[in-house]
C-alpha cells in the first residue's frame, strides 16, 4: 500500500467540506468520466470582498484525491480570490506532509478544480492546459507528456540530456530504459532514429532555478560561501520533502561539507544516493569540488571518502586536482 | 480483533507444516546437493521428494517433467522464450488480453522486437471465444499462452480444449496455472498441455519458489545456462529449503483440494450474497459459474477501490482493488477494460481472495463491515445522490476536459 503521511491518512479518513454546497456561486468540475477522475469543488464568494467563505468538494477518486480535496478546501477558505488562485499543487502537497510521486497528479487536479471553479464564479471561460502522461520517472515524478515536451523544445538527444533538462533519470537511473523509449518515439516524429551511444551535447546543465538567485561563482568570503550552501540545500529541500525527508547543513570544513539526514532520508536505501545528488548539485553549484558527508562521520578522522551509490560520481580529475592545489 | 486476511490470490500465509519442513534445510543440512559428500546427499534425497509431491498434484506422467524455478514470472517468460528459440521462423504468440503481466509485459516487449502479438478478447463476462482461437491457429504461431484461472475475477479458461486444439494444430501450448493449482484438480498426464506454471507463494509456501512443468518430449530451450541442476534446463544452485517447501505445500493442497471446493467455497458464496444483498449498485465481475472457489470479485459503482481498500483497512479487513491509482490518472485494470466494464464501476471493483484458514466468523464480520463503508464513500461521489446515483451522471458532472 502507499506509504501515506499520517496527515494524509488523517484527512482521509476525516475529509473536511464533503458535499455540495447549496448556495455555491462558482463550481469547478473536473476529471473526466471516462477515467473516472473526477473533482467537483464548489466555492461561495462573497462579491463584497471576494473572499473564498466557504468551498466544499466531491469526488470520485483514491485517497490521496479525498485527502488532496479536503486540504485545498481548508486551504483556501478564507482567503481572497487571487490569493486563492495562487495555491500550487506543490502546497497542497505540502499541507498534507507530502504525497507520494505517483499521486502527485491528484493535487494538481484540486489545483484545476479551484482555477475552474474561480472562472466559473467570473463567469469565464476556463481552458484546460491540463495534460499529464504516464509516470515516467518515480524519483522525480517526471511523466512521459513533460518529457516528449522538452525533448521537442530543447532537441535532446540522449537520456543524459533528458535528465539535465527534467531531472528524469537523474536518480536511480531505473527509469532510462523508458526514457529511451520515449525519445525513440519523439525522434522518430523528426525523422531521427535514437541512438543509444549518442555522447550528450549538454556540456553545461540547464541553469537550475537556484542558479538565478546567486551570483556565479566568484571569491566568496566564508560567510557568502556558507550561505550560498545553504541556499542550495534550500532549493533541493523540496524533493527530499516529497520523500519525507530533510538535510541539514551542520559544518563546512573546506571542501568537505558535513550534513544531517533527517526524516524518511536518514538511514534509508536511498540516504546514500541522496548525498551523492547533494554533493553532484553542489559541486556544479560551487564549481568546485565537494565531499558531502554525514554528520555522524564527523568524529573519524578518516570518513567515508565518498559516498556509495550511483548520484555519487567521482569528480572530473581537473576539479579533484584543483581541489588540492 | 485479529485481522482478516482476504487477499490469498495475491499472496498466502506460508503452512506451518511447510516451515517445519524447511527449517532442517538451513542450519543443519545446508550442503550444496550436488557435493560428493553427506552434507549433500540428504538434501538430494529431500528435494527428488518435493519433486515427487509436485508431480503428484500436478497429475504429471514423470517427475524429470519438474523444474524449479524462482517464480511464477519466470516459469512464464521461460515458457514463451523458449518456444521462440525453438521455432525461428514462427513470429506469432496467441494469448489473452487479460493475463497476468507476468505475460501480457513479456509479450508487448516481445511486439516491439517485432512478434506478432494476438491477444484474444474477452466478454462481458471474461469468457474467450474459441472460433476466434481456432482461426488463429496457424503454421506462424511458435506458442499459445492462455492463463487457467484468472487472478482477478477467478474466471476459468477452458485450457483443456485448447491445448488439444494447439496440438492438433502443431503448436505448442503453455498455460499459467499459478492460481489454479490446489484449486482445481489437474491432470496433466491425460492432458495436451505442454507447459504450466506454478507459484509457490499462492499455495501456502514460501515466495520466490516457482515451477515450470515441461511435458517429457517438448521442444526447449533453457532462459538460464550454467550448471547441470535441474538437468540443465535451468542452471543455479538449487533454493533447496524452498523446493523442499513447496514439496510439502504441494502434498497438503492434495489433502485440501476438496476443502477448497467445498468449505472454502460456502464462505466464498455467503460473503457474495451477503454483500450483494445490502449494497446497491454492485455486481459480481467475470464468469461466475466458472470460476475459483476462492475467488469473489464485485464492482461497487461510483466509488473508488483505494478508498475502500483503505476503510476496510482500518477496520483490520486485507483485500485489493483492480483500480490502480498511479500515474496521470486512475487506470482500472486491463481485465476490468478487457470485460468492458464502465471505468464508473471498474474502478470500484474489489477482490476477496479466500483460503483454507478463513473462518465463519471472519466472513460475517466482513459483511457487516462493508456495506457503510460503501455508502460512506458515495456520500462523498459527484455521481451519487441522496439515494442513488445521480440521473445521467455523465450530466450531472460535466467536467471541462476529458
Ligand atoms: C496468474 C499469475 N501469474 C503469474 C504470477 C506471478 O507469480 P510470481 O509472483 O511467483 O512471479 C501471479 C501472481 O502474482 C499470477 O497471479
Ligand atoms: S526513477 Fe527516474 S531516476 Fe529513479
Amino acid at each position: 500500500m502507499w506509504d501515506y503521511s499520517e496527515k494524509v491518512k488523517e484527512h482521509f479518513y476525516n475529509p473536511r467540506n464533503v458535499g455540495a454546497l447549496p448556495d455555491a456561486n462558482g463550481v469547478g468540475d473536473v476529471g473526466s468520466l471516462n477515467c473516472g477522475d473526477a473533482l467537483r469543488l464548489s466555492i461561495k464568494v462573497n462579491p463584497e470582498t471576494e473572499v473564498i467563505e466557504a468551498a466544499t468538494f466531491q469526488t470520485f477518486g483514491c485517497g490521496s484525491a479525498i485527502a488532496s480535496s479536503s486540504a485545498l478546501t481548508e486551504i483556501i477558505k478564507g482567503l481572497p480570490l487571487d490569493e486563492a488562485l495562487k495555491v500550487s499543487n506543490q502546497d497542497i502537497a505540502d499541507y498534507l506532509d507530502g504525497l507520494p510521486p505517483e499521486k502527485m497528479h491528484c493535487s494538481v487536479m484540486g489545483r484545476e478544480a479551484l482555477q475552474a471553479a474561480v472562472a466559473n464564479y467570473r463567469g469565464v471561460e476556463w481552458k484546460d492546459d491540463h495534460e499529464e502522461g504516464a509516470l515516467i520517472c518515480k524519483c522525480f515524478a517526471v511523466d512521459a507528456v513533460m518529457i516528449e515536451e522538452t525533448i521537442r523544445a530543447n532537441n535532446l538527444r540522449t537520456v543524459q540530456d533528458v535528465a539535465h533538462y527534467t531531472k528524469a533519470g537523474g536518480g536511480c537511473a531505473a527509469c532510462h530504459e523508458g526514457i529511451e523509449e520515449v525519445l525513440t518515439r519523439v525522434l522518430a516524429e523528426q525523422g531521427i532514429t535514437f541512438d543509444p551511444e549518442a555522447v550528450s551535447k549538454v556540456d553545461q546543465p540547464e541553469p537550475l532555478p537556484i542558479a538565478a538567485t546567486i551570483k556565479p561563482a566568484g571569491k566568496l568570503t566564508t560567510v557568502q560561501r556558507i550561505h550560498r550552501i545553504e541556499q542550495i540545500i534550500d532549493s533541493i529541500r523540496p524533493n527530499l520533502r516529497m520523500d519525507g525527508g530533510d538535510c541539514e547543513l551542520v559544518e563546512v570544513d573546506g571542501n568537505i561539507i558535513y550534513v544531517n539526514m533527517v526524516g524518511a532520508c536518514a538511514g534509508c536505501g536511498m540516504a546514500a544516493m541522496t548525498i551523492g545528488g547533494i554533493q553532484q548539485r553542489l559541486m556544479e553549484e560551487l564549481g568546485e569540488f565537494i565531499r558531502v558527508i554525514p554528520a555522524e562521520h564527523m568524529q573519524h578522522p578518516h570518513p567515508n571518502p565518498l559516498p556509495r551509490g550511483e548520484g555519487a560520481q567521482r569528480a572530473p580529475v581537473e576539479q579533484r586536482r584543483a581541489a588540492h592545489g | 480483533m485479529a485481522d482478516i486476511y482476504l487477499d490469498n490470490n495475491a499472496t498466502t500465509a506460508c503452512d506451518a507444516k511447510v516451515v517445519e519442513a524447511m527449517l532442517p534445510y538451513f542450519l543443519e543440512q545446508f550442503g550444496n546437493p550436488s557435493s560428493m559428500h553427506s552434507f549433500g546427499s540428504g538434501v538430494g534425497r529431500a528435494l527428488s521428494k518435493a519433486r515427487k509431491q509436485v508431480q503428484a498434484l500436478l497429475g504429471a506422467e514423470h517427475d524429470s517433467e519438474i523444474i524449479f524455478t524462482s517464480c511464477g514470472t519466470e516459469s512464464d517468460n521461460t515458457a514463451i522464450l523458449s518456444a521462440l528459440k525453438c521455432f525461428p521462423n514462427r513470429k506469432e504468440i496467441i494469448t489473452t488480453a487479460v493475463e497476468h503481466p507476468a505475460v501480457l509485459a513479456l509479450c508487448t516487449q516481445l511486439e516491439k522486437e517485432g512478434y506478432t502479438i494476438h491477444r484474444l478478447a474477452v466478454d462481458g463476462k471474461g469468457r474467450l471465444d474459441l472460433d476466434e482461437y481456432k482461426k488463429l491457429l496457424t503454421p506462424n504461431v511458435a506458442i499459445v499462452s492462455v492463463m487457467w484461472a484468472n487472478n482477478e475475477t477467478g474466471t476459468l479458461f477452458p485450457v483443456l480444449e485448447m491445448a488439444e486444439l494447439a496440438h492438433a494444430a502443431d503448436i505448442q501450448f503453455h498455460t499459467d496455472a499459478v492460481q489454479a493449482v490446489g484449486k482445481v484438480p489437474i491432470d496433466l498426464k491425460n492432458s495436451n498441455i505442454d507447459m504450466l506454471s506454478v507459484s509457490g507463494h499462492k499455495l501456502h509456501a514460501p515466495k520466490g519458489i516457482g515451477v515450470l512443468y515441461l511435458k517429457r518430449g517438448v521442444r526447449f530451450r533453457p532462459l538460464f545456462r550454467g550448471g547441470h541442476q535441474e538437468r540443465g534446463r535451468r542452471a543455479g544452485t538449487e533454493n533447496a529449503a524452498s523446493v523442499i517447501g513447496l514439496g510439502q505445500a504441494c502434498e497438503l493442497a492434495q489433502e485440501h483440494i476438496e476443502c477448497e471446493n467445498v468449505q472454502v467455497k460456502a464462505l466464498r458464496d455467503r460473503l457474495e450474497q451477503g454483500i450483494l444483498a445490502q449494497v446497491p449498485n454492485c455486481f459480481v465481475t467475470g464468469d461466475a459459474d466458472h470460476r475459483l472457489p476462492n475467488t469473489c470479485n464485485i464492482a461497487f459503482e461510483y466509488i473508488e477501490g483505494e478508498s475502500i481498500l483503505m476503510l476496510l483497512n482500518k477496520q483490520g479487513i486485507a483485500a485489493s482493488s483492480g483500480s490502480a491509482c498511479t500515474s496521470g490518472s486512475l487506470e482500472p485494470s486491463h481485465v476490468m477494460r478487457a470485460m468492458g466494464i464502465p471505468y464508473t464501476a471498474a474502478h470500484g471493483t474489489i477482490r476477496f481472495s479466500l483460503s483454507r484458514y478463513n473462518t465463519q466468523a471472519e466472513i460475517d464480520r466482513v459483511v457487516a463491515a462493508v456495506p457503510p463503508i460503501i455508502a460512506d464513500l458515495r456520500k462523498m461521489s459527484p455521481y451519487w445522490g441522496e439515494n442513488g446515483p445521480v440521473e445521467e451522471p455523465g450530466k450531472a458532472f460535466a467536467p471541462v476536459y476529458a
